[in-house]
């Protein structure tokens, strides 16, 4: 049982670092009907910023507290990603309103390739590590209940503590002030949401500065635990089921979806591995998400579609 | 309708001609808009309103001719800069934020009118909450006057297509235009709707003193409520005046109902 619970812990902290990459893809998507594949090499760009700033500041400037460092290097690394949403505004999106779904995501793949090839030109591309002094310890829990206790990773607690903050605080954002509003007319039409006098290109600025955000969080934590390298941005491929199980447009959806998805395949890793071979974790949320939308084709927490005939 | 006085020349088009392509939509189009006005512009399908509509909503970029809003001319103008010279528009097929309940719909119309920014409103300081409690008020008025207090919290793609055109009225009318488009706001409706809708036409036109462009092609309804009429057939215009003038003009007749040969 303890093992059980274990394992079980071990999931549900990975599944929540999915979820942060999930919350990207949400953003973007609900407030620009955007499905943006560049989330996952966003995150990899941001962790590179902010690995590399923490190392660059204190030597440039001569000083040597840890904590000044780092606390730079997050607001550069957020200036970075600020500037790369106008950028991305002016040079792409604003040429592409009113265009198909499918239009933007092929533009938000270029986008991808954009972020992996400048990132690692800008930053390097070796393997570079974040310290924002999470502690590293693990720690035993209900150690009267079970034999040896339940190891837990204070990390990935502290982690997901992060998570639950950023989401409740988007959804928020989202539900409740004036411009989370203007974003969701956004994503519903743009031509109705231009003519009431929203501007697109400021909306969109800063849905994809929010969404810079979060990948700078998914970014940090990912690169305290892992260390920053090229294989963060492959991260969008286990999002990628986590959004669609969660449903594209719901912010708790992604939290939820990850958290099923990570728990699941350690479960299934751990104890399917041994009867029908290992490897299962590679392919677990995409044969779940593949079961979920035979039944909901909206995903679990998705807006369900419905159409006048 | 005593209180509403009819007043100089607000919105003038003048030799509008579009092409889509090959297509000629609209052939040197010129017509004025007074303010306080109820204009209608009429004509069979495809004689080209809606594009007239989208010219001066800014949708479109007519190659020729030039649109006066107030005396300051444009031709090159995107829609969102249209709303926010004061000009607000409803769509033919409905655009409305169908995910979002009457209420948000609604007040994202009062988008333009608020001031506080981005991080205020994040945080709810005391500006941003009071504004918003204030557009909120204007926007409970919107909706006592079309009469959808029940479904105020339902999304707007579970309603009806008669509350779902109110609705799109409510959204333009919380910008507070001085000159509201109409895109066939009676389409599809049946005679009780669309009796209901003629109603809160004339009262935006009568209470508010809006200036109100009305597309429509069912005549009937058109010719009993507004001042004058521009009848347009494949993208020409082929009458303007009073209701009763246009009824009985030859042209007009000929494109409603053909000629006898």
């Amino acid at each position: 049982m303890g093992y059980f619970l274990e394992t079980l812990i071990g999931g549900l902290m990975a599944g929540m670092l999915y979820s942060l990459v999930a919350l990207g893809f949400v953003l973007i998507f609900k407030a620009s009907g955007v499905f943006n594949f560049a989330q996952g090499a966003m995150v990899l760009f941001a962790a590179l910023a902010m690995a590399r700033f923490s190392e660059w500041f204190p030597k440039l400037m001569g000083f040597d507290s840890r904590l000044l460092a780092n606390l730079l290097a997050l607001a550069a690394a957020m200036a970075v990603m600020v500037a790369a949403a106008w950028v991305i505004e002016r040079l792409v999106l604003s040429k592409l309103v009113n265009q198909e779904g499918v239009t933007l995501l092929m533009a938000t793949l270029g986008i991808a390739y954009f972020f992996d090839g400048f990132g690692q030109t800008l930053f390097g591309s070796d393997i570079y590590k974040i310290d924002v002094g999470l502690p590293k310890e693990p720690m035993f829990l209900f150690e009267s209940t079970f034999p040896g206790g339940v190891l837990v990773n204070k990390e990935d607690l502290y982690a997901a503590a992060i998570a639950a903050a950023l989401v409740a605080l988007l959804s928020l954002f989202f539900q409740k002030t004036a411009t989370g509003r203007a974003l969701r007319a956004v994503a519903d039409d743009h031509q109705a949401a231009q003519s009431i006098g929203i501007p697109l290109n400021r909306i969109w600025v800063i849905v994809w500065s929010v969404a810079g955000f979060v990948a700078l969080v998914a970014g940090i934590i990912w690169g305290s635990k892992l260390g920053v390298q090229f294989s963060l941005s492959v991260l969008a491929l286990k999002a990628l089921p986590v959004v669609i199980l969660g449903g594209l447009t719901s912010v708790p959806g992604a939290i939820v979806g990850g958290l099923l998805i990570g728990a699941g395949e350690k479960l299934s890793e751990v104890y399917l591995g041994s009867k029908i071979g290992g490897g299962i974790e590679i392919w677990f949320g995409y044969v779940l998400v593949l079961f979920v939308l035979l039944v909901r084709p909206q995903g679990l927490f998705g807006e369900k579609i419905i159409d006048r005939v | 309708m005593a209180a509403r006085k009819i007043g100089d020349v607000i919105l003038d088009v003048r030799g509008i001609s579009l092409r889509f392509g090959g297509v000629k939509a609209l052939s040197e189009i010129s017509f004025d808009v007074r303010e306080h006005e109820l204009r209608a512009i009429i004509g069979p399908n495809g004689a080209g309103k809606s594009s007239l509509l989208n010219c001066i909503n800014g949708v479109y970029a007519p190659q020729q001719g030039t649109i006066s809003f107030r005396g300051q001319t444009f031709s090159h103008m995107n829609s969102r800069q249209v709303a926010e010279m004061g000009i607000a528009r409803t769509f033919q097929n409905l655009a409305l934020f169908k995910g979002m309940s009457v209420l948000d719909n609604i007040m994202s119309g009062r988008n333009l009118r608020m001031k506080t920014n981005l991080f205020q409103q994040a945080i709810r300081w005391g500006a941003a909450e009071r504004e918003e409690s204030e557009h909120r008020e204007f926007v409970e008025r919107i909706i006592d006057f079309l009469e959808i207090q029940a479904w105020r919290k339902t999304p707007v793609g579970r309603l009806p297509y008669g509350l779902q055109k109110r609705v799109d009225l409510g959204r333009a009318l919380a910008m507070e235009p001085q000159v509201l488009l109409l895109d066939e706001p009676m389409a599809g409706m049946n005679v009780e709707e669309k009796q209901d809708m003629s109603r809160f036409i004339l009262d935006v036109n009568d209470e508010y003193g809006t200036t109100i462009v009305l597309i429509e092609h069912d005549m009937g309804v058109v010719m009993d409520i507004s001042d004058r009429v521009v009848v347009l057939d494949y993208g020409k215009k082929i009458g303007d005046g009073t209701p009763d003038a246009v009824r009985s003009n030859p042209d007009v007749i000929a494109a409603y109902l053909g000629v006898s040969h």
